[in-house]
């Protein structure tokens, strides 16, 4: 089978680099999945759960933003953190969704508020997922 | 001439002095191998987004809608110098060459006419710079409870900077910093980040053989996310590499401090065992006089 190259960066950084098959990347307006020979695209990324597939191997990875370009070489991300969904402290998540919630309480406009509210909806919707990979998992 | 018992003190201090010396530049030695891989470790995401910047930035140049942290607000009165220093002395010229560049710079600016706001980022630069420039001065953030510098902490500069660039505090943003070339040689370094100059023959390299993108959501709305990130970057990038000169720079100081107390050491130990001998020859010919007086 035809594989890719991807790279995962993160500002402190290179977390991921080599050959893979299919990368289904959480974009801005959709989930949409990268193949070999995929068209160019840049695309932003909401907070959400890359599926990484290389060989055999499912990689399950949480990024809370950034961005994604694919051209003729590969994809590339650029995500502000990505953490391996395995080792997402649920609790600290959680912490991080109400002190959303709290700045969301206090956003000075409603253009900020709704866009503040859609990444929240987002974040709870992570939440969720994961939740319910740990769950399955055990 | 100084007493043995004082010359033995002196000697004594300057060895403590050298001991302490020593040990600050095998830790800077440490620290600087850990800052030269955190600023190596950034380098891709940052070429990365120079990359994507430079070839999205081109497309939309052009239009009248182009944000105004990528063109600039059209003038040029007000500029905003966001000056990185360290939080700690002891590093040689470190502090005081970006804080000198900076304040050429500032001098340059306000003979022009124009006005100079400054942001202190580390309290070293703001002890240099407040003597002369206490009421340009509009901000300092301080590191120095940060223990690892992470990207969070380049983030919140750079929001703080994009919130009064918004605000309209500033037309022309420049950050300056210490550029990291080898362990002898830090550059100080001045660099425009708003608007941000972008590297013209790389953009139109890529807008040659580079295809065509589709890009989602649209190319402005990328634009808007993307430029507060790269401005981050761009903070974060000067941050580590100052980290990496500051480390290098307190090296090379105290290893010339370390050399310099050994030279000391051996000079008064020289002058310590003349005044030994003196003592002693003086003292042999008063019992020698002594014994032919009888």
């Amino acid at each position: 089978m035809a594989m890719f190259k991807f790279e995962l960066v993160s500002p402190a950084k290179l977390l991921f680099s080599g050959e893979v098959d299919e990368v289904i990347v959480p974009g801005a307006e959709g989930e949409f999945t990268v193949l070999p020979m995929h068209t160019p695209v840049v695309s932003t990324l909401r907070p959400g759960i890359l599926t990484v597939k290389a060989g055999g191997n499912v990689t399950r990875l949480y990024v809370r933003g950034g961005f994604a370009e694919v051209n003729e070489k590969g994809l590339t991300i650029l995500a502000e953190d990505a953490t391996a969904v395995e080792d997402v402290n649920m609790t600290e998540f959680a912490a991080s969704v109400s002190a959303y919630e709290a700045k969301l309480a206090a956003a000075p406009s409603d253009e900020a508020r709704f866009k503040m509210a859609e990444t929240l909806f987002q974040l709870k919707a992570v939440q969720a997922q994961l939740g319910g990979g740990t769950h399955a998992a055990h | 001439m100084a007493s043995l018992k004082e010359l033995r003190n002196r000697i004594a201090s300057v060895k403590a002095t050298q001991k302490i010396t020593k040990a600050m530049q095998m830790v800077a030695a440490a620290k600087l191998r850990r800052a030269q891989m955190a600023a190596e470790a950034a380098r891709p995401y940052a070429e990365r987004m120079d990359a994507i910047l430079a070839n999205i930035a081109g497309k939309v140049a052009g239009h009248a809608g182009a944000p105004a942290l990528l063109g600039g607000t059209g003038k040029d009165d007000v500029h905003m110098l966001l000056v990185c220093t360290s939080e700690r002395g002891l590093c040689g010229a470190f502090n005081s060459s970006i804080a000198r560049l900076a304040r050429d710079r500032a001098n340059a600016l306000l003979a022009q006419g124009k006005t100079v706001k400054i942001i202190c980022v580390g309290r070293k630069g703001y002890d240099i710079l407040r003597r002369q420039f206490a009421k340009n001065i509009v901000e300092v953030i301080d590191l120095r409870t940060v223990r690892t510098l992470g990207y969070v902490n380049a983030e919140e500069i750079a929001q703080k900077i994009v919130a009064r660039y918004e605000a309209g505090e500033f037309d022309i943003c420049t950050l300056f910093y210490s550029r990291f070339k080898s362990v002898i040689a830090q550059i100080p370094t001045a660099q425009q980040i708003i608007p941000p100059q972008l590297p013209e023959a790389k953009a139109e390299a890529a807008g040659t053989n580079t295809p065509v993108y589709e890009y989602e959501p649209e190319e402005d709305e990328i634009l808007a996310e993307l430029l507060p990130r790269n401005l981050a970057t761009q903070v974060f990038r000067a941050l580590l590499e100052n980290a990496a000169s500051e480390q290098g720079a307190r090296m090379s100081a105290m290893d010339s401090a370390t050399r310099n107390a050994g030279d000391m050491i051996k000079k008064q130990t020289i002058t310590y065992n003349r005044t030994r001998q003196a003592i002693i020859t003086k003292e042999l010919i008063e019992i020698i006089s002594g014994a032919e007086a009888l």
